[in-house]
């Protein structure tokens, strides 16, 4: 496509300063959060040590969020990917009016602005008496998760063929069996980057817990929050370097699975 | 398997369907279908592309629901019931194996879903591999497999379970030609060894003649004609039917009839039939009908002189040749009647034919038993 070296020199250079610029603020916590010094304002740090990591995971503040950030992620993974599943499944077969209007509905949390969405919840969940207790955070959290599950899985739908369900119904099989022995191994690798996808967006969210979260049941996210307003400190950045560590692991299991599912 | 309420006279038939009739949206695919299948038999649904014998395939499965009319297997109307409650095994065109199963879990599929476990199972699946001659292939994965082994393992998944019927939807369409002439004997040597019941669809006439023992021809949704290859290929009852299998010449004329004896008339020939002959007596005389002659059952001599015939004599006809196509085993002549009629003529005296080139006047003939006259 690229003929002459210069301008492949120069596409590699903009390629690269495009990374950098998407990249460098995320990669700059990481130095920041091995710092022997008091705060961040220092950079690159002076001396190196591992004491933030070490604050971080002694301080009972940071467990208890850890403790909670994790258990709403894996409750959401649960719910969003039974739910967005059995959505997915129903509007790929299904043909009646306002089919498209269900579709939208069922992705709108991904297009509707979140402190809007946040809002709406926090007004709702406090008269049912749900905010700050784990069962407002997942049930906030599997919404915003429900779209990444259902586009995943519709994904995988379109390369099913469809002649698969019916040779299984023709050779006797019910549709519960047909359910569990073929459609749901075929379509696997799309639940499973549906429920990464929807883990790392509950893991990370941080709109709305602001809202539903008080002091006694925090998540990581909005404990950074109220860690950063005050001062920066490395245990921020160290929290934060673990965070994407876990995202990225996230997304690179997502990549092997899909492209282990396409193969 | 004995369902109850079988009524005597239709325990001999494996399937029997009662005008079925489907539609999609305003266009109708089935329009009152009937026929039965006997148990053994191999039934072939030919017709070309949009005829309805796909869709009738899909309702004798199950997987469409007829809109009027009935699906009996063995007596029983099976109409209502899902398809995974029939007990009919199906070949798909793109064979439909499991991409996730090995070759003998797919062939032990239909007998899980059955509850038939453990050494059982095992034995049952080994010995449906070796009756397709894949015994060693039990644990590769479908798409290490070549068209004609996947073929196989669909055939042997659809048979394994000692289904009623095994349907064949286009079985050999995905495979090229010269794979499809072995392919065809494999099957049928196959379905035989079981004594399975078969209904096939295809729009490939030689498969159809090849591997049935009888063909049912569909055309725009209606069953047209059914009966054996040969009943087909000599006594077709439509114009479609005689042009759709083998070929056929179709000529235009009119029923005279002269006391007992009745002829058929045209601008430059007559046909005469002994008055044995049931197939002009369903015609009065002055209608129009067509006569079908196939281009093998028509002979060609030279026609000395300018070619003037004085009088019409009886299935004989004056011609001019036009072309004259050679096809190894046969010539092929393009012969054009008077009126501009072509006559196709196929022939494999190839040394007598060495005597017509383009141009050449000739007089064709037919005996009057190789014709077949049909509403016109």
């Amino acid at each position: 496509m690229i003929r002459s070296p210069l301008a492949r020199v120069a596409f590699g250079a903009v390629v690269v300063a495009i990374a950098a610029f998407l990249l460098l603020p995320t990669i700059i916590i990481f130095p920041i959060s091995f710092s022997a010094a008091s705060d961040a304002s220092q950079f690159p740090p002076a001396t190196y040590s591992l004491k933030w990591y070490e604050s971080v995971l002694l301080d009972p503040a940071w467990q208890s969020a850890t403790i909670t950030s994790f258990k709403t992620s894996c409750l959401t993974v649960i719910f969003s990917v039974v739910l967005g599943t059995s959505a997915a499944l129903a509007l790929f077969r299904s043909h009646f009016a306002g089919k498209a209007a269900v579709q939208a509905l069922l992705l709108s949390p991904l297009v509707t602005p979140v402190i809007v969405l946040a809002i709406g919840m926090f007004m709702v969940f406090s008269s049912w008496r749900l905010v700050g207790t784990l069962v407002g955070l997942v049930a906030a959290n599997t919404v915003l998760s429900i779209p990444f599950v259902v586009a995943s899985v519709t994904a995988t739908l379109h390369t099913l063929n469809p002649n698969l369900e019916f040779a299984s119904a023709g050779l006797g099989a019910g549709p519960w069996r047909t359910f569990w022995r073929v459609t749901l191994p075929l379509i696997f690798p799309g639940v499973m980057a549906g429920a990464i996808f929807a883990f790392i967006a509950s893991w990370d969210e941080v709109v709305v817990a602001i809202f539903l979260t008080t002091p006694s049941l925090r998540t990581l996210p909005v404990l950074i929050w109220s860690g950063v307003r005050g001062e920066i400190s490395p245990a921020v950045a160290a929290v934060g370097s673990i965070l994407i560590m876990i995202s990225a692991i996230g997304m690179i299991a997502v990549y092997l699975i899909t492209k282990g599912g396409s193969r | 398997m004995t369902p109850e309420g079988v009524a005597p006279t239709a325990a001999t038939s494996t399937l029997e369907l009662d005008d079925v009739s489907k539609s999609f949206g305003a266009s109708p695919a089935l329009r009152e279908v009937s026929f039965r299948l006997e148990r053994g038999e191999f039934l072939t649904l030919l017709g070309p592309s949009g005829s309805g014998k796909t869709t009738m395939l899909r309702v004798i499965a199950g997987f469409l629901k007829p809109d009027r009319g009935a699906v009996r297997l063995h007596g029983r109307d099976v109409s209502d019931l899902p398809p995974y409650r029939r007990n009919i095994g199906m070949v798909f065109q793109d064979y439909a194996l499991f991409p996730h199963m090995t070759v003998a879990a797919n062939v032990g599929f239909p007998l899980e879903a059955r509850g038939i476990h453990g050494q059982r199972r095992k034995a049952m699946v080994k010995s449906m591999l070796a009756m397709v001659g894949l015994e060693s292939f039990g644990h590769r994965f479908p798409h290490q497999l070549s068209g004609g082994q996947q073929q196989r393992v669909a055939l042997a998944r659809a048979l394994v379970f000692n289904p009623e019927i095994v349907l064949l939807d286009e079985p050999l369409g995905a495979l090229d030609k010269k794979l499809r002439g072995a392919m065809q004997l494999e099957i049928l040597r196959v379905v035989k060894s079981l004594r399975a019941t078969v209904i096939s669809v295809t729009h490939d006439q030689e498969e159809a003649l090849v591997m049935s023992d009888r063909i049912a021809i569909f055309s725009e949704g209606t069953l047209v004609q059914i009966g054996s290859p040969r009943q087909l290929y000599e006594r077709p009852n439509t114009e479609f039917v005689a042009d759709f299998i083998g070929e056929s010449n179709l000529l235009r004329g009119q029923i005279s009839a002269n006391g007992t004896q009745r002829a058929i008339v045209a601008d430059c020939w007559k046909a005469e039939m002994p008055p044995s002959f049931s197939d002009l007596h369903n015609f009065s005389s002055g209608s129009s009908v067509v006569l079908a002659v196939r281009p093998e059952n028509i002979a060609v001599r030279p026609l000395a002189g300018d070619g003037e015939m004085p009088e019409l004599r009886p299935n004989v006809c004056r011609a001019v040749v036009r072309d004259k196509i050679y096809l190894g085993v046969e010539f092929r002549l393009m012969a054009a009647l008077p009126n501009d009629a072509i006559v196709q003529v196929r022939s494999r005296d190839l040394k007598g034919m060495d005597r017509f080139v383009r141009g050449s006047t000739i007089e064709l003939s037919w005996k009057p038993e190789d014709a077949v006259v049909l509403r016109g």
